[in-house]
Order: structure tokens, then C-alpha cells, then sequence
């Protein structure tokens, strides 16, 4: 059924990409990306087999669906209640709506993955439901997957999204949502790998007025890793949250791009990014907030926030405010730092040794996102997972 | 309290230190025996934030001639987190904001380090939030403070109360307050004043940095030393803070000008 909706797209996606061949650096978005690397990722061969790890058991109350590209999704799945799929018309119906509105349908990463996805887990939220965990685990080569959520107006949703991969192998993940009116979507991301995987994540966001979206993401680990979140609040009077935090290391390359745009007045953003750059690697940042001429009184605020631990590693972080409206609030600041000798020696003068001191000041920077993902995420360890990484 | 016989807990000889390798501290000589309580006064510049940073052991201050003896140990063998261990506490002028780090878990872990150098036992999660609300009480503080990241958000005030608290609960045996009354109201004032007062026994002893008086009317002082161009001009009893305040610091130019001239 999916594969019927999916197959003009995919047709459509690969004419695309023929027609706009891979990034090169004149292009803006891609100025800063590593190339090759991206050339190595779109050469890989289809994913046939699942990640072997085994994934630790979930959150008591949590219902989980593992996806990986190839297996029908909803095979052998209870769906909670509250939660339908979408049916083959409905599906064609909703399928690229929020992807036009968010104005990212023909961007390379989200064309690639038309051009890839076999499969979609397609999903209508009604009513209050209970929380939901979707496990992206990459076997061996490329995991396209793409995933389409309509949270109907009033309902709310806690998702917790978890990719996962190891060696040679990649994510093209594709998400999809629209809120209706007065919709509570709480949505964490944590995407997590051993620095040999690649990584592009676009979440495509629509809300209607009075909605509610808040996004917490935690990215590590990653040979190349892109995540873009894209929102627009089409009628403005919602409420948009984006906690980030991306951790690299060795040589990492980690771009996260936000876009957000207020279609409609008295719309609000409360944005973090944070990064933790160590070895030699490179952590990206651009953060757009768009507020046109219909959106006055919005309120944004976003703090990008960039922590260097090393010499040799690299974070470029530019935020993008494009603002007509004149009757707006919209607060940015960005701040790139290495770990204050006076923090350290505060810690110091109180007993605590110098090694257990950063340790602690690490946790501190990261536990200011990673404790904003809902409950669900406890089971992956996400703060030990970065710990982990920052002490090898 | 003065007593000749008590312990000889710091002894500070011909102190000289840099920053930046600009010298600072120019021969400071500081006898601190258990149960006294030391004011150094100073105008801004005089070196006297500087003997508390060097005592403490920040890194960017560097010994460049004398020596430090705590109980008898050679002070600068010791890393900062040592020195703390054993027993020197230096009080912030401007605490450090920690984001993220929480206060309750920042007070535990680093009450532990000292308790466990005490031949203590180690506090569990449990036992020391009893252990904390007991010391709460001498500072007044509001147990939500305890919740939030360290100093965080905290004002002027709080983060002083809250540097009171890890005194308590760290138990210092020689306190250096480095102008711990600096951006207080008098009401703050009194309760850290108050706080200082009720930790102070006759085997340990508090080291207090200011520049005014209106603390030492809260606290009074065994000895009252004026530092000046990196040493310590003059120490007499809390009647020459007093003086000072008459009379102002314009002595000390005299005083140094005539130095100068022999």
C-alpha cells in the first residue's frame, strides 16, 4: 500500500537528483559540509540487514516501533490507542503538504530521500496518548526511512526518536508532522553512532495556531551528521521550543540548520543550541528565524552556545534573522568558549579534583538539554553515552 | 580570641606573587593562630584579593619568593583541591555561575572530598539532604536554592548565603572571606555576618577581606591589618579599623612616600 503512494515519488526524486547532481560549496547551505564525505554516503548500497546490537528493553508504559527502511513498519504492531494509520488515500492526501509549507520539498536531503524511501510509517494522532518511541537501527549501508505524523487538533503526543548505527552505514530519515489547533507535540531525538556512520535527519514541522511543538535533540557521534529541523507556525500564534545539543569528537563533522518561520502573528520560539567540539573536529550551526511583514508581536529568542575542547576543534555558528514586522521581539546571541579556568578552580577550591571537575562541568553543559527529553530516552543512557564519548 | 599558645595555622613569610608577571604581592608577613579572627583592610589594588587567590591557589596567580606553612605543611606543594580537603576555605567575592551542575549535587560531592580526608564517612544522597537543611538554618536559606544550578540566577545576596553554606558544610579550618560583604544590603549583610559568627570555634579561624568597616560591626576582629603596595603596613586591633574609617587611607600614601624616601 505505502509502496504504491511512494513509488511516483521516488520516481520524482531520483529526476531530481540527476538534475541537481551532489552540493557543491558555492551553495550556502553546503559552504562548510565535507563532501567527499557526503559523496561516500550517497553511494552506499541499500540496507538489507538490521542493526545486530540488541536495544535495551523500553520505558515501562512506552510503546515501541523499530523501523529500518525495508520491513513493512506496521507489521506485527499494536498501535496504542489514539494512534491510526493512515490509510492509502489519506496518506496521498497528507503526503509532501508539510514539506511545501515548511518550503524544503526539493532540497537535496529531502529530494535524496524521496529518491530512496521504500516505505513510510504514515500515523493520524487523535486525543491524548500515551508516549510512543520510534528506533531507527542502520544495518550495513544506507537506512532510508521517512515518517509522516498528523497530531489532530487538541491531541497530544510525547515521541521519543531514537537513530542508531555503527560502521559503514548511514541515515536518510524524513519526518513529516503537522499539529493541529491546540496540538502538544513533546519530541525528542536522540541520534547516536560510533563515528564511523553518517547522518541526515530533516524534520519538516507545520503548526496550527495555538499548537504547540517542542523538539529536544541530542546528536553524537557522527563521521557526517546533518540535522534540520524546519518549522513553520502557518497561522503564527504558536509555540515553537528547540533544545539542541550536538557532541563531536575525533573528526567529526556535525551540521545542525534550523529554519523557523512565523506565517501569522504573535508566534513564539525559545531556541539553545548547544555544541561540544573536542579533537579535530568541526561543529556547524545556522539557526534562520523568518519573520515576515503578517507576523507582528512575535517573541523569539535564540542562544547558540559553543564550547571548545580542544585546540584543533572547529565550530562556526550563524544565526539568520530575517525579520520585516516591526512590532517584534527577537533576541539572539551566540558565544564560543573553552572551559573557564574560573569555573574549574571555583570546583577546585571546594575539594573537587581537576579531572572531576571538567567531568562535572561537561555533565552540567550537556544535562541543560539532555534533561528536557521526555522519559522515554532513560533507557538509551543519553548523558552517559556523551560522557562516554567526551572521555575517549 | 587570642591565645599565644593556641596552633600556628597559617604562617605567611615575605609572600611575593605575580600575575601576568606583574608583581603583586611584595614581602607579606601573617601569623593566623586557631580561634582568631583576621580583617586585612585595603584600597582597591592593595593586594589584598590577591594573598586570598595565591592562599587558595588559583592558577593564575604565581609565587615568586617566600613561603606559606598550613599546620606546618608547605602550603604550595598542595593543588587547590587539596588545600580545600585539608581544611583551607577561601569564600568568593563573585562566585562562579555553573549552569547545569546542580547546587545540591555540587555541595554533596564536594562536602564528601572533605568529609573522606576527615576519615569521615561518605553522605548517600539521603543523608546528606538531612545533613544540608540542618546547615541551611545558619544562613537562612530557602531550600530551593538547593535545586537550582550553582549560583545560577542567584543574586548578590544568595550567592554570598550559598558560599556561607559550603563553609558550614565543608567546616573549614582556616576561612578566607575574600569581601564577602561586597554588594550586600544590611540585612544580607547581617545574616552572612551571622553565619560567619556561629562557624567560628576556637580551632579554626576566619581570614576576613574588606574594604569597610560596617562588616567588622558585625564580626569583630582579633587583629586588623592595612595592606598597601603588595605588604602589610601596619596591624594593630579592631580600634585601627576604626581609625580607618575616621581618618581615611591617606596615611597610607604618607606612610609609603616616607618609605620610599628612606
Amino acid at each position: 500500500m505505502a509502496s504504491s503512494v511512494l513509488a511516483p515519488v521516488q520516481e520524482r526524486g531520483r529526476a531530481a537528483l540527476e538534475q541537481l547532481g551532489l552540493p557543491n560549496r558555492r551553495q550556502e547551505p553546503w559552504r562548510l559540509t565535507d563532501l567527499k564525505r557526503l559523496e561516500a554516503v550517497s553511494a552506499l548500497p541499500a540496507s538489507s540487514s538490521p542493526l545486530p546490537t540488541s536495544l535495551p528493553a523500553s520505558l515501562k508504559g512506552v510503546t515501541r516501533m523499530v523501523i529500518n527502511g525495508f520491513d513493512d513498519p506496521l507489521a506485527g504492531q499494536v498501535l496504542p490507542e489514539g494512534i491510526t494509520a493512515l490509510n492509502a488515500e489519506e496518506l496521498e492526501q497528507a503526503l509532501g503538504h508539510t514539506l511545501d509549507r515548511c518550503g524544503c520539498a526539493q532540497v537535496w536531503p529531502v529530494e535524496f530521500n524521496h529518491a530512496k524511501a521504500q516505505q513510510i510509517l504514515a500515523l493520524r494522532v487523535r486525543g491524548r496518548v500515551g508516549p510512543l518511541e520510534l528506533v531507527l537501527a542502520a544495518g550495513a549501508g544506507l537506512n532510508a526511512t521517512r515518517v509522516l505524523l498528523l497530531v489532530e487538533e487538541k491531541a497530544e503526543l510525547e515521541l521519543m526518536q531514537v537513530l542508531l548505527a555503527e560502521g559503514a552505514s548511514a541515515h536518510s530519515h524524513l519526518l513529516e508532522v503537522h499539529l493541529g489547533q491546540e496540538a502538544q507535540l513533546r519530541h525528542g531525538v536522540l541520534a547516536t553512532a560510533d563515528g564511523a556512520s553518517s547522518l541526515m535527519a530533516h524534520l519538516a514541522v507545520e503548526q496550527e495556531p495555538r499548537s504547540s511543538y517542542s523538539l529536544t535533540s541530542v546528536v553524537q557521534g557522527w563521521n557526517l551528521g546533518r540535522l534540520e529541523p524546519r518549522v513553520v507556525q502557518v497561522d503564527g500564534q504558536a509555540q515553537t521550543v528547540l533544545k539542541g545539543l550536538a557532541v563531536t569528537g575525533a573528526d567529526q563533522q556535525l551540521a545542525t540548520h534550523t529554519a523557523v518561520r512565523f506565517d501569522g502573528p504573535e508566534g513564539e520560539l525559545d531556541q539553545l543550541q548547544k555544541c561540544l567540539a573536542g579533537g579535530r573536529s568541526h561543529a556547524i550551526f545556522n539557526g534562520a528565524i523568518n519573520v515576515p511583514r503578517d507576523a507582528q508581536r512575535t517573541n523569539a529568542a535564540q542562544l547558540s552556545r559553543n564550547l571548545l575542547l580542544s585546540d584543533r576543534a572547529r565550530v562556526d555558528t550563524k544565526p539568520e534573522l530575517e525579520i520585516v514586522a516591526d512590532d517584534v521581539r527577537c533576541a539572539h546571541g551566540a558565544t564560543v568558549s573553552q572551559l573557564q579556568d574560573d569555573e574549574l578552580f571555583y570546583l577546585q577550591s571546594r575539594g573537587i579534583a581537576a579531572a572531576e571537575a571538567t567531568a562535572l562541568l561537561l555533565r552540567g553543559a550537556c544535562q541543560e538539554v539532555i534533561a528536557q527529553l521526555p522519559a522515554a530516552a532513560q533507557v538509551w543512557r543519553p548523558l552517559e553515552r556523551v560522557m562516554e564519548s567526551l572521555a575517549s | 580570641m587570642i591565645r599565644p599558645d593556641a596552633e600556628l595555622l597559617l604562617d605567611i613569610q615575605d609572600l611575593h606573587a605575580s600575575v601576568e608577571d606583574k608583581p603583586i604581592l611584595k614581602g607579606v608577613n601573617l601569623q593566623v593562630r586557631a580561634g582568631e579572627v583576621h580583617a586585612v583592610m585595603g584600597r582597591n589594588g592593595s593586594g589584598k584579593s590577591t594573598l586570598s587567590k595565591v592562599l587558595a591557589g588559583h592558577p593564575a596567580y604565581r609565587v615568586t619568593g617566600g613561603t606559606v606553612r598550613y599546620r606546618g605543611q608547605d602550603l604550595f606543594e598542595l593543588e587547590p583541591e587539596e588545600r580545600a580537603r585539608l581544611g583551607v576555605f577561601l569564600g568568593f567575592q563573585y562566585p562562579v555561575e555553573i549552569p547545569g551542575v546542580s547546587n545540591l549535587e555540587f555541595l554533596r560531592v564536594s562536602t564528601n572530598a572533605r568529609r573522606e580526608k576527615q576519615g569521615e564517612e561518605e553522605l548517600d544522597t539521603f543523608a546528606f539532604e538531612d545533613h544540608v537543611h540542618d546547615k541551611l538554618k545558619v544562613v537562612q536559606m530557602d531550600p530551593a536554592f538547593l535545586e537550582r544550578s550553582v549560583n545560577e540566577g542567584f543574586s548578590g545576596g544568595e550567592k554570598k548565603r550559598n558560599e556561607i553554606l559550603q563553609m558550614a558544610l565543608l567546616e573549614p579550618v582556616v576561612a578566607i572571606l575574600d569581601e564577602t560583604d561586597s554588594g550586600l544590603d544590611i540585612d544580607a549583610l547581617r545574616i552572612v555576618a551571622g553565619g560567619v559568627n556561629q562557624l567560628a570555634t576556637e580551632d579554626n579561624a576566619t581570614l576576613l577581606i574588606t574594604h569597610y568597616q560596617r562588616l567588622l560591626d558585625e564580626i569583630t576582629p582579633d587583629y586588623v591589618h592595612v595592606m598597601a603596595a603588595g605588604r602589610i603596613l601596619r596591624t594593630g586591633g579592631r580600634e585601627l579599623a576604626l581609625e580607618l574609617e575616621q581618618t581615611g587611607y591617606d596615611w597610607v600614601d604618607q606612610e609609603l612616600a616616607a618609605q620610599g624616601a628612606a
